[in-house]
């Protein structure tokens, strides 16, 4: 095969690139046109010219920053190829959040599939992650180290519950990021008979309002009125991680702090945030997911884009399979330490 | 073991005290003996065992895990037992498909290995050879779930840590009989692991133990800092005593004859551990029924040594006679708290004082001297003694003085840390202006955060002026400040070692730290030759440039002034 992966994809300043298709895959800059896995804001920017992604992903964009975005949109259907300059290409879910997708880039027999971010856990608000067998594999490595097995979210959301059994005048502040995290728990909460009210913060409204009109059932998802808070006794609350421990969350009565993400698995990340009540709760795949997807597409080489990339890049070694980190900036962090939700609003679902 | 587990689990995250105590008491209400009680041990530094080295845990781990990969979770979690309990490959964790179609009749069908007690597991560790340990910390890490792990390891490396005192554990079990803490802690030093009578005592089904240590421990009385009282003026300074606060550790000599009429000798630490045996020297001058509270201190040729020459004597493991004649140990007296079997503590100070200076007139040991008063009349006296002790009639001891403590004359001894009846007086710290040169990632809360820094100093070279490291310092910072620190040290890496990273520093650039200290040290560990007590970063100068940092001979200086006490033998007549 004369063709090399690297004709295929390349890395520039704006992120990856595909100079035979001349478009780039969530790029961290404004291009001329830009093909899009998912709504999370360090993966969808505003600002290109033309962006190919999923109806649901360009309609989160469309909510986050507004009608006019980019200047023309294109909606890839999942599972169909299509042609854009000398290569093909099609979307498969990812089972990150909703409308969330892996992009497979196909030439002369030679297939490159970015992932984006995904998980294979069952997540009742988006579609299951498919594995589709390529040549290269480009995947994240947020929780890309082994100690980071996620437990069944189903005991973490009942911990939750018991949690407002055992304190019923209490109300329970659940730090989550506004995209995907906030409604899985929600829809986590109906599945195991939370049938009450759960309180948003204004920042989870409007995207809580597209996951229902999208058919995501929610139940009674209200605002919470600044002036209600303090008698919030027992109450669920969904807000942004980095409300969970300003004046905001101190209003309700005495809170009980608990922060759903798959960083609350190691105790030191809870207690930096002040967190009582650890939920691991993860949109990204555990270390096990992250080698067994790997495995499962048959790839002979993997390039890992972000978070923990050393440990994974080793174990592609040990498997035989040839690995490289991107060192891709603009996601999450540096990819050493993990991004530090918090900082930046923006910034904190990179972490989800 | 699970449910101990999971109670430290839960503690761990619950930062407020009176939840604390709840679990706590919840906890002990609810599990059986012995478990409990070797739980409680557990809490109180009661158990006592051969612990396991870090490196066993490393091999038991490495056995099972990819070392590399081993090695980096350690490094991103920053905690060696934490790290092993979530990458162990645990019962919760499914067998791979593969394995489980592959070996029919294996894995599932297997009864699973019975999770032990924590009393089983106490109990073996006391009892096995060193040998043999590995094969049931597998077997038991096997058996565990992840939290139980945790624990298991955290217990057997000796580094159970979790924000629970031996005081609040004591608390919640008192509370189950409507005790309190000082009521178990009277009766404590008579008890052993599993406290089996204690627990059958405040639930109201058996006596109260009888303390059958004719010399118990008795919980100290504690001071907060003058700091936290933002006008001295508005005391008034008739209704107090002022005296020094020496610079040693501090301890209580209990003595009495047990029930064979031979003399009971105890030394106590603050925290009511038994350090006699340390101190065979100093015990031996306990010929007295009662407690004396005091601060054990070297003392050579009469003078007082600096905290540096007890921390010699603190160091070595082995109590030689050569330790002994080099280091001899000696009480200053500070309070009495009883004699001939009267309790002294309701006595106001001024009524325990005389009794104080009778008892240790009487005693008439070179091992145990009072503490001598500070006279004053007014707090800028007190000022101007803290300033300089020496001038105050501290005289030569003066080096080895932290401090001017104040107590009300009114006030009876009262165990904890009540605030109002005594201050302490701290003497200022010294302070330089350093240069961070290395940034490690801290452990713990903070094991993402570059929280330990390496600063130094300027000296003179054979290449000129170069930045030498002078100490370590990870604390002194807020939160936010922490933050700030972070990200500078990541946008200032020059080279990375693992998770040390190097900044830049020179004469144009680097950031300056403002260094507070206790004193200073000779060391061979660093390339300065000297090391700082205590350091702690008491401001950040962003301000400042590096060229106008402090240089070594500061701290020289210094360390010159702290070793003007008496050396043994020959070197004598040098430093006289």
């Amino acid at each position: 095969m004369s063709q090399r992966a690297s004709d295929l994809l390349t890395l520039t300043r704006e992120g990856l690139y595909c100079p035979l298709g001349r478009f780039h895959v969530d790029p961290t800059r404004p291009v001329e046109r830009a093909l899009i896995t998912h709504g999370h804001a360090d993966h969808a920017r505003a600002g290109h010219s033309t962006v190919l992604a999923t109806p649901e992903t360009l309609r989160i964009m469309a909510v986050r920053y507004g009608e006019d975005f980019c200047r023309s949109r294109q909606e890839a259907r999942l599972g169909e190829w299509m042609r854009i300059g000398d290569v093909t290409v099609f979307f498969a879910p990812a089972g990150h959040v909703l409308g969330s997708a892996q992009i497979a880039i196909e030439r002369e027999g030679q297939r490159i599939v970015v992932s984006g971010d995904y998980k294979r856990a069952p997540d009742p608000t988006c579609l299951p992650f498919e594995v589709v067998p390529c040549d290269v594999f480009i995947t994240e490595a947020t929780f890309g180290l082994p100690v980071f097995r996620h437990p069944d979210t189903r005991g973490e959301v009942r911990k939750l519950i018991e949690s407002v059994t055992l304190f019923p005048e209490r109300a329970h502040i659940v730090g989550a990021y506004a995209l995907g995290k906030a409604q899985r728990v929600m829809a986590l909460l109906r599945e195991e008979g939370w049938d009450r009210p759960i309180h948003l913060h204004g920042a989870m409204e409007k995207l809580t309002e597209l996951y229902k009109r999208e058919g995501v059932p929610l139940g009674e998802t209200p605002k919470v009125v600044a002036a209600d808070r303090k008698d919030l006794h027992g109450a669920i609350v969904l807000c942004p991680p980095s409300s969970i421990q300003d004046l905001w969350s101190r209003k309700f009565p005495d809170p009980v702090t608990a922060f759903a993400s798959g960083w609350m698995r190691v105790r030191a990340r809870a207690r930096q945030k002040g967190v009582e009540l650890p939920l691991v709760i993860s949109d990204h795949s555990d270390w096990p997911d992250l080698c067994r997807t790997i495995r499962d597409t048959g790839a002979e080489e993997v390039w890992v884009t972000h978070g923990q990339e050393d440990a994974l890049v080793h174990w592609c070694g040990t498997q035989g399979i040839r690995a490289k980190p991107l060192h891709l900036l603009g996601y999450g962090d540096d990819g050493e330490a993990e991004p530090d939700p918090g900082q930046d609003p923006k910034m904190e679902e990179a972490s989800a | 073991m699970n449910d101990f587990a999971h109670l430290l689990d839960r503690l761990a995250y619950e930062p407020r005290r009176n939840a604390k105590l709840r679990l706590l008491q919840d906890f002990f209400a609810g599990t059986p003996d012995p478990e409990r009680g070797w739980a409680l041990a557990a809490m109180t530094g009661g158990l006592t065992f051969r612990e396991a080295k870090p490196a066993l845990i490393r091999a038991l781990v490495e056995e099972r895990v990819d070392p590399v990969l081993f090695s980096l979770s350690h490094n991103y979690v920053g905690d060696l037992a934490e790290t092993t309990a979530l990458i162990w490959p645990g019962p919760e964790q499914d067998p791979p498909p593969s394995a489980r179609e592959g070996s029919p009749g294996l894995g599932h069908n297997n009864p699973p290995p019975s999770v032990p007690t924590l009393a089983e597991v106490v109990e073996t560790l006391a009892t096995t050879p060193k040998r043999a340990l590995p094969q049931y910390l597998t077997r038991w890490l096997d058996a565990l779930d992840e939290t139980g792990r945790w624990a298991l390891l955290k217990l057997v490396t000796g580094n159970l840590r979790v924000g629970v005192s031996a005081r609040l554990a004591k608390t919640a079990v008192g509370a189950l009989g409507g005790h309190e803490a000082d009521a178990v802690e009277e009766v404590w030093h008579g008890l052993k692991p599993p406290y089996t009578e204690l627990f059958a005592w405040v639930e109201g089904r058996g006596e109260r133990p009888e303390s059958r240590n004719p010399a118990p421990f008795r919980p100290p009385m504690l001071s907060h800092p003058v700091e936290e009282f933002e006008d001295l003026d508005k005391l008034e300074p008739e209704a107090f005593s002022a005296e020094w606060k020496w610079d040693g550790i501090r301890v209580q000599l209990a003595g009495g004859r047990d029930n064979q009429g031979r003399q009971v000798q105890k030394i106590y630490s603050r925290t009511g551990e038994d350090i006699s045996d340390a101190f065979p020297d100093l015990a031996e001058a306990i010929t007295f029924d009662g407690a004396i509270d005091g601060e054990l201190l070297i003392l050579r040729e009469g003078r007082v040594q600096s905290f540096n020459v007890l921390q010699q004597r603190l160091n070595r493991k082995a109590v030689t006679g050569k330790l002994l004649d080099e280091f001899p140990a000696h009480v200053r007296a500070y309070d009495v708290l009883s004699a001939e079997g009267e309790d002294l503590r309701g006595l106001p100070f001024a009524e325990r004082r005389p009794r104080l200076e009778a008892l240790v007139r009487r005693l008439d040991h070179a091992r145990i001297d009072l503490s001598p008063l500070v006279p004053f009349a007014t707090w800028d006296d007190v000022a101007a003694a803290r300033a300089d002790p020496a001038s105050a009639g501290a005289g030569a001891d003066a080096d080895a003085i932290e401090g001017v403590m104040l107590k009300r004359l009114n006030s009876p001894y009262l165990p904890g840390r009540p605030k109002g009846p005594w201050w302490k007086w701290k003497r200022e710290p010294y302070v330089v202006d350093a240069v961070m040169m290395y940034a490690q990632r801290g452990h713990g809360k903070r094991s993402s955060f570059y929280s330990d820094y390496t600063f130094g100093c300027w000296r003179e070279s054979a290449e000129g002026e170069e930045l030498v490291p002078v100490g370590k310092a990870y604390h002194g910072f807020t939160d936010a400040e922490l933050q700030k620190l972070d990200r500078y040290v990541r946008n200032h890496t020059t080279k990375r070692f693992g998770p040390v990273r190097e900044v830049a520093y020179g004469r144009d650039a680097g950031l300056v730290l403002e260094i507070a200290f206790e004193g200073v040290q000779r060391s061979t560990r660093h390339k300065s030759g000297v090391a700082m007590r205590f350091p702690r970063v008491s401001r950040i100068r962003w301000d400042k440039p590096a060229a106008e940092a402090d240089r070594v001979e500061v701290l020289e200086r210094i360390l010159a002034r702290g070793e003007r006490e008496v050396a043994p033998g020959a070197a004598m007549e040098a430093s006289e």
